[in-house]
């Protein structure tokens, strides 16, 4: 690799990495005063575990983004097989814009359109009786599943069609060659799917913001509130236990694709 | 053939009725009129007792968006924040896009891992890690004046420079992806083949490597640019508190002044804004190549 190469990627990564590296190393910090270093200390990781508000706020994301990831890999799957397999019927074009969409559509717009859908839904119908949980996970289905879409895609527009067709030929039904040779070689974009779906959801700040309602606050809503009103230690304590929970997952998911010989 | 229906159908109603739909009704109240009342906005018509129709939607929110100075700085301010933040971006992302598709290929995975992995990460715990570095003690103006760059603490936090930070910080990623997936493609024999013909190596660069790169740096220039029109977190975070931002004026129209119309209209005009990028990137990409 030549000098500058080297240089310009040294500092790339320099910058990308030293706040994160930053952060760690203020979560031991004694002082409550972040950015006065006093002695090694794990208090604020004690007081982590004594914050209810925080912990309530981080299983509540939990359960969203899981649920969300779950559903989100369903449709998501769906519309990249009609977007692949698919390629002609009525209201194709409309159907191709409505999954691309999501994707670049500014958060704050994501976040006011649903939530004036379900004001009107609720004066029309009664539905939702209340905005929380419910609304926040259909609010995050609907941006996920347009990148599960996307990764899914990508796999099924690789793949051998042939597979499906000689499964065909010996008289398997649609059905079956979909759950016994389709499924299993678009396996592994379903789980980045499922995973990029579940990240997504747990990051969100303003959609949940709009779309929920009192008693419903997710964990990036308390984080916001709290770093709204100044610098928190227990905030990078919070952070660091993120951080080195991501990179654990990372690198197991590496160690994870090597070990299977395919793919 | 109902399987191929149900396959249809399933996301397709879910886009209709979550994603359509909604639009149409912040286009709707966009017209509509305000009210002190819940919701706070009036039906765009009304049945009068002997059955006549009156129609009461109106234009008002979308004048008042422009008789007001304040909402045109704030886009003009957006999209110059947005631009200059991608052209950093571009600036920064390009050199290490370069590096990471020249490596040798052991090293290309582990790099672009280098890369992704901060993304991984919440959001708004790297943007808040900015708040932290840029404080007035932090540790950037501390390594300034240990350099002796500075001999005063400079205000970096809650200016326009901060926010620059924090869009280029937090989108670095989204631009060097599309930028290596352009480059990695690139055959290294063209350049070498320049190179042989007695070609400067800067020359090379612009005659070769930049062109063929083009629809890399299109693609990420427009994963950074969109995002950071509409940006709410960082401005709210990093910038100062006028720093009138785009997302963040929508964010208050609606939370604190509970105008839902003026706030409808502000996203209407924010989608005007950004269909203009991207119809120009689905123009080019739909060119005919030779």
């Amino acid at each position: 690799m030549n000098v500058r190469r080297f240089t310009a990627l040294s500092f790339g990564l320099a910058f990308l990495y030293l706040p994160i590296v930053a952060l760690v190393v203020y979560s031991f910090n004694a002082s409550p005063r972040v950015t006065v270093w006093q002695g090694f200390s794990t208090r604020w990781y004690e007081a982590l575990l004594h914050n209810e508000e925080l912990i309530t706020a981080a299983f509540l994301s939990l359960r969203i983004a899981a649920i969300n990831a779950t559903i989100a890999v369903v449709l998501g799957t769906l519309a990249a097989y009609t977007l692949v397999r698919y390629p002609r019927f009525r209201g194709r074009t409309l159907f191709t814009g409505m999954v691309a969409a999501p994707l670049v559509m500014p958060e704050v717009i994501t976040g006011l359109s649903l939530l004036l859908l379900f004001v009107a839904t609720q004066s029309l119908i009664g539905w939702p009786e209340s905005r929380g949980v419910a609304t926040i996970t259909i609010a995050h289905i609907t941006f996920s599943l347009a990148f599960v879409a996307v990764v899914v895609q990508a796999r099924l527009v690789s793949f051998d069609e042939s597979l499906e067709e000689a499964a065909q030929d010996l008289g398997a039904p649609p059905w079956r060659v979909f759950f016994l040779v389709t499924l299993p070689i678009i396996a592994p974009a379903l789980v980045s799917g499922w995973l990029l779906a579940f990240t997504l959801s747990l990051d969100d700040l303003v959609i949940a913001s709009f779309v929920s309602g009192p008693g419903a606050s997710t964990l990036p809503m308390v984080v916001f509130s709290m770093v709204r009103r100044g610098l928190s230690p227990e905030i990078n304590a919070l952070a660091t236990l993120f951080i080195g929970a991501v990179t654990l997952g990372i690198v197991g998911a590496v160690l994870l694709g090597r070990r299977s010989p395919r793919s | 053939m109902r399987g191929r229906a149900t396959v249809i159908a399933v996301p397709y109603l879910w886009l209709l009725l979550f994603f359509l739909v909604p639009f149409f009704i912040v286009l709707k109240i966009s017209f509509s009129e305000g009210t002190l009342a819940q919701p706070p906005y009036l039906p765009l018509y009304e049945v009068t007792d002997n059955g006549e129709m009156e129609i009461t939607a109106t234009a008002d929110s979308y004048a008042f968006l422009i008789e007001d100075p304040f909402y045109a700085e704030a886009y003009g301010r957006s999209l110059r924040v947005a631009f200059f933040a991608t052209l950093i971006a571009l600036l920064i992302g390009y050199p290490m896009a370069l590096g990471i598709a020249r490596s040798k290929p052991p090293w290309r995975n582990f790099l672009l891992m280098l890369v992704i992995l901060p993304f991984w990460t919440s959001f708004l715990i790297r943007v808040y890690a900015w708040k932290v570095l840029l404080q007035g003690n932090g540790a950037v103006n501390a390594a300034l004046m240990a350099l002796g760059v500075i001999d005063q603490p400079l205000q970096i936090l809650y200016t326009d420079g901060a926010i620059y930070l924090g869009i280029v910080y937090s989108y670095l990623p989204f631009m060097i992806l599309p930028l290596y997936a352009a480059l990695e493609r690139l055959d290294a024999s063209l350049d070498e083949a320049a190179a042989d013909l007695g070609a400067s190596p800067l020359r090379v660069f612009l005659a070769i490597t930049l062109p063929l790169s083009m629809p890399g740096i299109l693609a990420g220039s427009l994963l950074v640019f969109i995002p950071a029109v509409g940006e709410f977190v960082i401005p709210e975070l990093l910038g100062g508190p006028d720093a009138a931002m785009i997302g963040r004026v929508l964010w208050n129209e609606f939370f604190a002044n509970r105008d839902w119309p003026v706030a409808s209209a502000v996203a209407i005009a924010m989608l005007l804004f950004l269909v203009i990028p991207i119809m120009l990137f689905q123009r080019y990409q739909e060119r005919p190549t030779r």
